[in-house]
């Protein structure tokens, strides 16, 4: 689990360990539901107006159009030899690395793996988180007591620690399997958030109306409860993104990382590996660990900004 | 009372029969088998392959069908036996295990323990003072961003290589043996305080951020407000949303005691610090599976112990579930 | 005189502009009077209530005085009010609920409080316990906690707290709203109560419900869109209101015993003015059945027309006849 989704806890009612607390430091502060946004003019207006929001969704677009344009416009590839340990310079922007690839050519394409495990781990947990919150919160229950059992000890149980257990037998590893199984363990947070959530939703008059008209209760889930979760679902979703990609770099910083690419936590291992350290190729290095600082703290600010845009209350106006 | 603990021990119980058995499981049910594996790297005639399989396999059990094995896994495991290392055969897992805990536990809970603390003193001054906000705030994302690999990159790099105030790996100088001395200690608390620095600075941002939101909710909720409408100091009206805020930050530590294992682990890796992390890490490159088994077993074990410290520590201070549990009348 | 309100304007700025729940206001409470303030939702009743103790994060006060026997009121100063409250003026808030912090027992709370100011005197807990006998909710509630009572004994709690230290003004805001029938007459009896035993001297009763006022109040005073419309002896008021709109919202009440067969109930067509632009003149007038064009254009004063009675309108200040419009 990454450190993004658990250091903290946010603003929230306080009441037993339930969203606020699971969902890490900067959970929307929706333990009390979020309005559904009536005009889409205000949303946009607030949105430009925000600087947090701006500013992160600013940077994170610069870090995709590397993503995207850096394998393209890199003048080098990433299995190209060169000469080895050479610090940046007008021909390698970044240097060469130990045994003389090119830094930014390896940098840009792990940009595109970060991106690619980060989108899987937070879609499937997502998927899952979602489908057993629902389940538990709409439900009730025996339903509810089952899942919450499964969910506490899921959360028990260290995920990195859980995913070399799983990683460590496999010879070959794709960048869909690590995102997939990132997913697989951290869903518990977002399964606890959305069902506090649903809780709060289900006992609302219109969840009352729905049912009397005798609409089966997935219909009811999809079309009623969740679009009023919306913007929360949304921020849940970009926390588990940043955390996705932050639990990756460790991940792979073990050795256990994609077998058939070079991610941003593949680097800093082999860079610690051939002692990159003691021989000063600090450019080996440095460049990863800092771009994915700086994608997932993007993240984490406008995350910040998009709850005060959803959330009237917390604008200082 | 009863009720609440019953529920929680069986969490527990559930939690380490769930583990255990992921534990066991997954080597098992992947394609191939550990002594194959293991055999796979020697260059071994036919025959002495045949003979070395037989007589690891029976002395791993990996020969007996799978329930048996299950039921041995779990005889050892009453018996606090983990098995023994293939790589570093013969020594026992629980050896090797033992002996890397000091390391883990030197930089976990002095970390843990700080980073709390510290963050959310922070988190509670910058909600009360604009001003401090408006750095705490940004340094604190930042901080949380940092992937736990390049901290323990750049760090010893800054002031190790660069700038030679501290080592860079190791748990102490290794031309000293371990005594009592002066010389000794100082080369441990020298090689300690990096790796220290490092899981302590990630972990300290998120609490800062999570206490800043939570006091600020409680400064301006409805109790809050009924106070200063009866004219109580700002400073009571403060004190009474810290201990508001103190108690989901507590249940706030038992979900984040994952995430900071992890970056103990990456930790102990980049620095070479002979803990739990960089035996894992070994285990790994040796593929020596029993070891690995045996230290997820273990940190599952720890982390659940540490779970339930802190439910206990959270009932002696909460007094909604205190008084539940006593069965006051409403 | 207890307390006099003098011109007293509240505002507080929100994105299409600024918007005025209390707009020049005047009127005063006797000594030992208990003075209701009604009228609708977004009238400003509660805004003008609360500013008399504790002016929230967004209100601005604009203008004019506020005096408590004899002395001026600095409601506009957080610092400078802090001493007053709880021991001159005081609150029993809407979210009385929710008001008594969860993590500390009833009587540390309230000691907590004491100290702010200064008071350590032992007498003033026993007098607590005293009052919490009186009505009826023994000692035990100082070592609960709020969460252990139920929403009724949270509410008394609530008014005893406020009340303690015997202020002069106290501003109770929709205290039985969140309470079933019974309740209400309890809690409207404990107030009579306290105000009979000297524990308070003067009450605002801010509510939208006319019937627990009947009960309650000496005096009634009813506000519309920020300003005020009528103010009288609650017998006066109830039978014989002269301001058309207190006269439309007492005939759309509803009669214990009466069925409404034949007949519907009549409400009051049209909705209050917007509070960001409000109209020149008379607010009600666009609703008002006697409406004239002096209405619209002109703000009648708020003045006495018989003794005890205050109105705010054209047609009564200046006599125009029952029937119809000129």
């Amino acid at each position: 689990m990454s450190e993004v989704l658990s250091g903290g806890t946010a603003a929230g009612s306080p009441a037993e360990p339930t969203v606020t607390q699971v969902a890490g430091t900067v959970l929307p502060s929706a333990a009390t539901t979020t309005p559904p946004l009536r005009r889409r003019g205000d949303l946009l207006y607030y949105s430009l107006r925000n600087s947090k929001l701006v500013f992160g969704a600013s940077l994170e677009l610069l870090f995709v159009l590397a993503a995207i344009l850096g394998p393209v416009i890199s003048p080098h590839g990433t299995t190209e030899f060169f000469l080895p340990r050479q610090p940046p310079s007008a021909q390698h922007w970044m240097g060469t690395d130990y045994f003389g690839h090119d830094v930014f050519a390896q940098l840009v394409n792990g940009l595109q793996l970060s991106y690619l495990v980060g989108a899987l781990g937070a879609l499937c947990a997502a998927l899952v988180g979602m489908a057993l919150g629902f389940a538990a919160g709409y439900r009730g229950g025996l339903l509810d007591d089952v899942l919450q059992m499964i969910t506490n000890i899921m959360v028990m149980i260290p995920s990195l620690v859980l995913l070399v257990v799983i990683g460590a037998y496999l010879k070959t590893r794709g960048v869909v399997f690590e995102g997939v199984f990132i997913g697989l363990t951290t869903w518990p947070w977002v399964a606890r958030a959305v069902r506090a959530q649903t809780f709060t939703l289900r006992s609302r008059e219109f969840v009352d109306l729905a049912r009397l008209s005798g609409r089966r209760a997935s219909s009811i889930v999809v079309r009623d409860i969740a679009p009023n979760m919306a913007s929360y679902l949304f921020l849940v979703v970009i926390l588990l993104f940043g955390s996705a990609m932050l639990l990756a770099a460790s991940y792979d910083f073990l050795g256990l990382g994609p077998t058939n690419g070079i991610s941003l936590g593949t680097m800093m291992n082999q860079s610690m590996l051939w002692s990159a350290l003691q021989l000063k190729i600090w450019w080996w290095f440095v460049p990863p660990g800092l771009v994915l600082t700086g994608m997932v703290a993007a993240l984490l600010i406008a995350n910040v900004g998009l709850d005060e845009v959803f959330n009237p209350r917390l604008r200082e106006q | 009372m009863r009720r609440y603990l019953t529920r929680k021990l069986i969490t527990y119980v559930l939690a380490f029969f769930v583990g255990a058995t992921i534990d066991w499981g997954i080597p098992h049910l992947m394609p191939g088998n550990p002594v194959q594996l293991y055999l796979s790297k020697f260059q071994l005639q036919p025959g002495g392959y045949a003979a070395l399989y037989k007589t690891m396999s029976e002395a791993f059990g990996t020969s007996l069908p799978l329930w048996d094995q299950y039921w041995h896994f779990w005889a050892g495991l009453v018996h606090g036996d983990l098995g023994v290392s293939i790589y570093d055969f013969p020594a026992r897992v629980t050896t090797l295990i033992f002996d890397a805990i000091p390391y883990t536990l030197a930089l976990l809970v002095p970390a843990i323990a700080a980073s709390y603390v510290l963050g959310n003193r922070l988190g509670a001054a910058a909600a009360r003072r604009r001003s401090l906000d408006n750095t705490v705030l940004p340094a604190g994302y930042v901080l949380q961003a940092i992937p736990y690999p390049w901290l323990a990159l750049a760090l010893p790099y800054l002031l190790g290589e660069i700038w030679h105030v501290f080592p860079v790996s190791g748990p102490y100088d290794q031309t000293l043996l371990p005594a009592l001395t002066w010389t000794f200690i100082s080369s441990l608390l020298y090689h300690w305080f990096l790796p220290f620095l490092t899981v302590f600075l990630v972990s300290l941002g998120g609490w800062a951020i999570g206490m800043r939101n939570l006091v600020i909710y409680e400064l301006e909720n409805d109790s809050s407000r009924y106070m200063r409408a009866l004219g109580a100091r700002e400073r009571l009206v403060r004190r009474y949303a810290y201990r508001s805020a103190s108690l989901p930050q507590l249940s706030g530590l038992a979900l984040a005691l994952g995430v900071v294992i992890g970056g103990n682990i990456v930790t102990e890796i980049a620095f070479h610090y002979p803990g739990l992390g960089l035996l894992i890490y070994n285990a790994i490159e040796d593929e020596d599976y029993f070891l690995l088994q045996g230290i997820f077993i273990f940190i599952v074990i720890g982390v659940l112990l540490a779970n339930f410290i802190i439910d206990l520590v959270y009932l002696s201070v909460d007094p909604r579930t205190r008084v539940s549990m006593q069965g006051a009348p409403a | 005189m207890s307390v006099r309100v003098e011109n007293l304007s509240i505002a507080y700025r929100t994105r299409a502009g600024e918007v005025r729940p209390v707009d020049d206001v005047s009127f005063s409470v006797a000594d030992g009077e208990i003075m209701g303030l009604a009228g609708e939702s977004g009238c400003g009743k509660s805004t003008l209530g609360n500013s008399l103790v504790y002016l929230e994060g967004r209100m601005r006060h604009l203008g004019g005085r506020v005096e408590l026997d004899g002395a001026g009121l600095p409601i506009a100063d957080g610092r400078a009010m802090q001493p007053h409250r709880m021991t001159k003026v005081s609150l029993v808030p809407q979210y009385a609920m929710s008001a008594l912090n969860p993590t500390r027992r009833i009587g540390r709370l309230t000691t907590d409080l004491l100290r702010s100011h200064g008071v350590r005197d032992r007498g003033v807990m026993t007098e607590m316990r005293r009052r919490l006998e009186l009505v009826g909710l023994g000692e035990s509630v100082l070592d609960r906690y709020s969460f252990e009572l139920s929403g009724g004994m949270r509410q008394r709690v609530t008014i005893i707290m406020s009340t303690l230290l015997n202020p002069s003004l106290l501003v109770a805001d929709e205290v039985t709203s969140a309470l079933d029938v019974s309740s209400q007459r309890a809690v409207g009896e404990m107030m009579i109560e306290f105000r009979d035993r000297g524990f308070v001297r003067s009450m605002i009763a801010i509510t939208h419900d006319l019937s627990i006022l009947a009960q309650v109040a000496d005096t009634i005073l009813v506000m519309y869109a920020g300003r005020l419309a009528e103010k009288a002896s609650t017998g006066t008021l109830i039978e014989a209101p002269l301001h058309p709109y207190t006269q439309l919202l007492l005939a759309s009440l509803p009669e214990v015993g009466v069925r409404h067969d034949q007949t519907t109930l009549t409400g009051i067509p049209g909705r209050p003015p917007s509070l960001l632009s409000p109209p020149p003149g008379c607010r009600f007038a666009g609703r008002c059945p006697f409406a004239r064009e002096k209405c619209a254009g002109q703000q009648p004063p708020f003045v006495q027309v018989q003794p005890g009675h205050h109105v705010a309108c054209w047609k009564v200040s200046e006599g125009w006849p029952e029937a119809g419009r000129a």
